[in-house]
């Protein structure tokens, strides 16, 4: 597991997406209301749309291309639609608000 | 040196008149907020979810911690105030806390009435009010069995259906002989009974609590006559009191409330009190709507904006009794002046009825189905005489006769036959999400098959599917709101926009009570959209709430890269600018350069990192082919050139592409301005389009060259250039006004109707203020191109926050 900082929680806003690049895998890193991050495959299941575009309400985002819906907690697309994108761990610091991603190494190889 | 302003209260009317407030003016007062309760602000009428399990305490916050200290609120919770020194100006708490304070705002509200019965200090006894209550209860379910609610009104039924939800048994007593008498008549207060009984509730009604029986803690209650029943509970839940106990020792002038005029000052110069504390007029509001009514004049006069103070609120019922819809509203009792109209369904659940005095409505009471409630709400407020169509009144529109033939229309159609053509959905899939996953209406359809659900044009066949299956009795009607986190529809949620003064997505669905915490990609842009035109200045622009085209100013094309569209004002451009555009397109490696539908350079292809770089290399102001605004005004020629053209179509077109710039819309806005009857701009397929005629022009409306296309209808014809001007600035405000978000005008016509929009455009004054109105919207925009570049944050979020190869990740 390789632990990567990314930055600054400020340097997100709420409510919105920032992306991350670590080779060709593009991460989303979202900013819900209260300051919880969630990051997820900047990549919707469907037609692959940047999903770090779309819309967030609560810990859901809409695909900017057509309006899947996908939760942010799990990666998992909410019917009618089906399929899951691949979500990621983030870690905080909280005194200083430092953001560190963690992602396999596997993962980094294989994308 | 700012004034301080104190706030009593951490409550909801207390705070959102701060939250106002802070709108008005941010930075005119130091602010100190004092709570009893340990916790920031939260929705009290929500406790009823947190028991019931549907909500989380922190789902209930309304402004959380970081709030308070974002705006510079100095916030003491668990601190009651114990006296107010009107004569230094000083408040002190009981935790030893001193606040001087220039402007001072009660905002108490109210305690739960506790009946004074000989055992009341019992242990398991207690009230239902705040967020201890509610813990109260579960702690209590988890080890006790039997509860009692004392009181039938709507918080004692919240509470026995939480207690159920808890596990414990419950029964309700109640003084009356029925439920719900403030704001239910007899019929629809025992349909209620029935429906709660069947989930279990128990009820003792008519009955008058004596005395509550137990040694430390509580075993039961005694009836008067002579009854007992066994408890480990005992809620009560009888009624409210204005908190007054503070004002009243301060000298504070006190009826039942603390007394306020209509500008919510009380008897001591610099105090003012709001919220349930309040005695306005002789009434005290227990409702959110006019608690929060009275915060914007109390806002108004600290921020010393004019206001005409506050004079009352018309109140109406509409609640969720346990999964029951109820609505009341104004004098829904019999007498011997009314004569009512009553339609009632014991076995589907519903009862409707409408008390009407001298033709007038003035009171009703809908139960089961309260889709009529605001349509009557408004009959009754506006004391609209309806002599001749009272079945009318209470039944609404006739239902359509149409939908028979649609029926056969579907039995003819084959299985595999596609209903919606964008997701690509059949007739047979529809049937079987009836048949096998029990869909009953549109949106059930839409939520499980994705029929109707992006450009809604099947939606009516999709219905007559509905009904070819279920029969028309078996389709459920759901009202269907601006999206599906709420029933209510554009013109509802702008009025309450209007009326409430709500200036932010977060108070609409608040107030409104949105399903969905922070609504859906359908409502938010729409609220912003529909705030910002209400609210020209006062609305903050939520571009989390924009959908990305306008929230990064280019269109998002389906590989994520972006396209670049120049503003060209009538589609007119110079050999110079032809140059830049072409060396930046070099530059960045555009790998399509083409001509849009309105005659404008489209450069496709383009990175997102690399918009504002281009931009600032292009210096040339936004074409706003992304938005939901004005894009192009296309033109031909005309007299400049063309040896038919009468008029100058091309100094039209520009005059008016720079009028009505960056003007936001419902739906995106297309104009043409045409030479001569040729018409070569195609003005006639436009949503403003404009025909030279000898001696004038035509001006023409409601035109769509898109998906459903649409020949404009003629507005008028003038003679001079103002005139157009003058027309195509109140047309545009109209539609603005009264659009849906996503409508465009073709849509909007055929829905208000062609002589409508002409009578609003009539007098000469109305066509005045609306464009007085647009005039303000627009001189508030900015090239939003330009704002980007120039503003640092805004324009690092273009670019990814870290990018590292997988070499230096690895390493």
């Amino acid at each position: 597991m390789k632990r990567i900082h990314i930055g600054n929680i400020t340097e997100i806003n709420e409510k919105r997406a920032r992306v991350v690049n670590i080779g060709s895998l593009e991460i989303a890193i979202f900013k819900l209301t209260g300051g919880a991050l969630k990051a997820i495959e900047n990549r919707c299941p469907h037609k692959a749309g940047k999903l770090s575009e779309g819309i967030v309400c609560d810990h859901h985002v809409f695909c900017p291309l057509h309006d899947w819906k996908i939760d942010l907690e799990d990666g998992l697309v909410q019917a009618p639609d089906d399929g899951c994108v691949t979500t990621f761990q983030t870690e905080v610091d909280e005194a200083s608000g430092e953001v560190w991603l963690h992602i396999e190494e596997e993962r980094i190889l294989a994308s | 040196m700012k004034k301080k302003l104190v706030l009593i209260g951490n409550g909801m009317a207390g705070v959102n008149c701060i939250e106002q407030l802070l709108k008005l003016a941010p930075s005119r007062y130091d602010i100190t907020i004092f709570g009893s309760e340990p916790h920031p602000n939260y929705n009290r009428i929500l406790l009823s979810s947190v028991l019931a399990g549907d909500a989380d305490m922190k789902d209930i916050v309304i402004n959380d911690w970081s709030w308070y200290e974002e705006n510079h609120i100095t916030l003491h919770t668990g601190q009651t105030v114990n006296a107010i020194d009107t004569q230094r100006k000083l408040v002190s708490t009981d935790g030893g806390i001193s606040v001087p304070y220039d402007e001072l705002i009660i905002a108490t509200g109210s305690l739960p009435f506790m009946l004074p019965l000989p055992g009341a200090d019992k242990e398991g006894v207690i009230a239902f009010r705040d967020i201890k209550d509610c813990e109260t209860m579960i702690e209590t379910a988890k080890k006790y069995k039997k509860a009692i609610v004392i009181g039938g009104g709507l918080l004692g039924l919240e509470a026995a259906r939480g207690l159920l939800n808890l596990n414990m048994e419950v029964s309700v007593v109640h003084i009356n002989p029925y439920l719900m008498e403030r704001q239910l008549d007899q019929t629809a207060a025992i349909m209620l009974q029935r429906e709660l009984e069947q989930q279990g509730m128990k009820f003792l009604l008519a009955k008058n609590t004596e005395q509550i029986l137990g040694k430390k803690r509580v075993t039961g209650v005694r009836f008067t006559d002579g009854h007992e029943e066994q408890a480990d509970l005992v809620v009560m839940a009888v009624g409210i009191r204005p908190n007054i106990a503070l004002a009243k020792s301060s000298g504070v002038e006190i009826n039942r409330g603390i007394v306020v005029n209509d500008f919510m000052e009380t008897n001591i110069p610099n105090v003012y009190s709001v919220g349930e504390c309040a005695e306005h007029r002789g009434i005290a509001y227990g409702l959110v709507a006019p608690l929060y009514e009275q915060g914007a004049v109390i806002a108004k006069r600290l921020a010393a904006v004019e206001t005409e103070g506050y004079h009352g609120s018309v109140v109406s019922t509409k609640l969720k009794v346990s999964g029951v819809d109820v609505f009341s509203a104004g004098d829904f009792t019999d007498s011997t002046d009314t004569r009512s109209i009553r339609l009632q369904d014991d076995l589907a659940g519903l009862y409707k009825k409408i008390v009407l005095r001298n033709g007038k409505v003035v009171g009703a009471v809908l139960f089961g189905d309260i889709s009529d409630g605001s349509r009557l709400f408004k009959m009754i407020r506006a004391g609209e005489d309806v002599t001749g169509k009272e079945q009318e009144t209470l039944l609404g529109a006739a239902v359509g006769g149409s939908a028979k033939s649609g029926a056969d229309m579907v039995a003819s159609m084959s299985d595999d036959e596609i209903v919606c053509g964008c997701n690509g959905v059949s007739k047979g899939a529809i049937v079987s999400a009836i048949n096998d996953k029990g869909c009953a209406s549109v949106n059930d359809i839409k939520a499980c098959t994705k029929a109707s659900g992006s450009c809604g044009g099947c939606k009516p066949l999709v219905a007559d599917v509905l009904t070819y299956v279920l029969g028309a009795d078996g389709v459920k009607t759901v009202k269907e709101g601006i999206c599906g986190c709420t029933t209510l529809g554009r013109d509802e949620v702008v009025e309450a926009i209007r009326s409430m003064e709500l200036t932010t997505s977060k108070e609409v669905m608040n107030v409104l009570e949105w399903s969905n915490p922070e609504g859906c990609s359908k409502c938010r842009p729409a609220l912003n959209y529909y705030l910002g035109m209400v609210w020209p200045e006062e609305h903050e622009e939520e571009r989390e709430s924009r959908f990305v085209n306008e929230r990064n100013h280019a269109n998002i094309q389906k590989d994520g890269t972006y396209s670049v569209v120049p503003r060209m004002y009538g589609g007119v451009t110079t050999p110079e600018d032809l140059q830049r555009i072409a060396t930046v397109a070099v530059k960045y490696n555009v790998p399509l350069v083409k001509l849009t539908g309105g005659q404008r350079i489209d450069l496709l292809g383009v990175k997102k990192e690399d918009l504002p770089k281009m931009w600032s290399d292009l210096d040339m102001p936004s074409g706003y082919a992304y938005g939901k605004a004005l894009r192009t005004v296309k033109t031909c020629v005309g007299s400049s050139f063309c040896r038919f053209g009468t008029q100058d179509s091309i100094g039209m077109g520009i005059e008016l592409e720079k009028r009505f710039e960056r003007l936001n819309t419902p739906a995106k806005v297309k104009m043409a301005v045409s030479g001569c009857p040729r018409n070569c701009a195609e003005s006639t397929i436009k949503d403003f389009g404009v025909v030279a005629i000898d001696g004038g022009w035509e001006l023409h409306v409601g035109g769509n060259g898109g998906t459903k296309l649409r020949a404009t209808d003629l507005l008028c014809k003038v003679k001079t250039e103002e005139e157009v001007l003058e027309w195509s600035g109140a047309y545009l405000q109209h539609y603005r006004e009264t659009g849906k978000y996503g409508e465009r005008t073709s849509e909007w016509i055929e829905r208000v109707g062609l002589d409508t929009v002409k009578a609003a455009l009539d007098k000469k004054e109305d066509r005045d203020a609306l464009n007085d109105r647009i005039d303000k919207t627009l001189s508030l925009m900015q090239d939003p191109w330009k704002e980007i570049i120039e503003e640092q944050e805004l324009n690092a979020t273009f670019v990814p926050i870290v990018s590292e190869t997988t070499e230096s990740v690895l390493k």
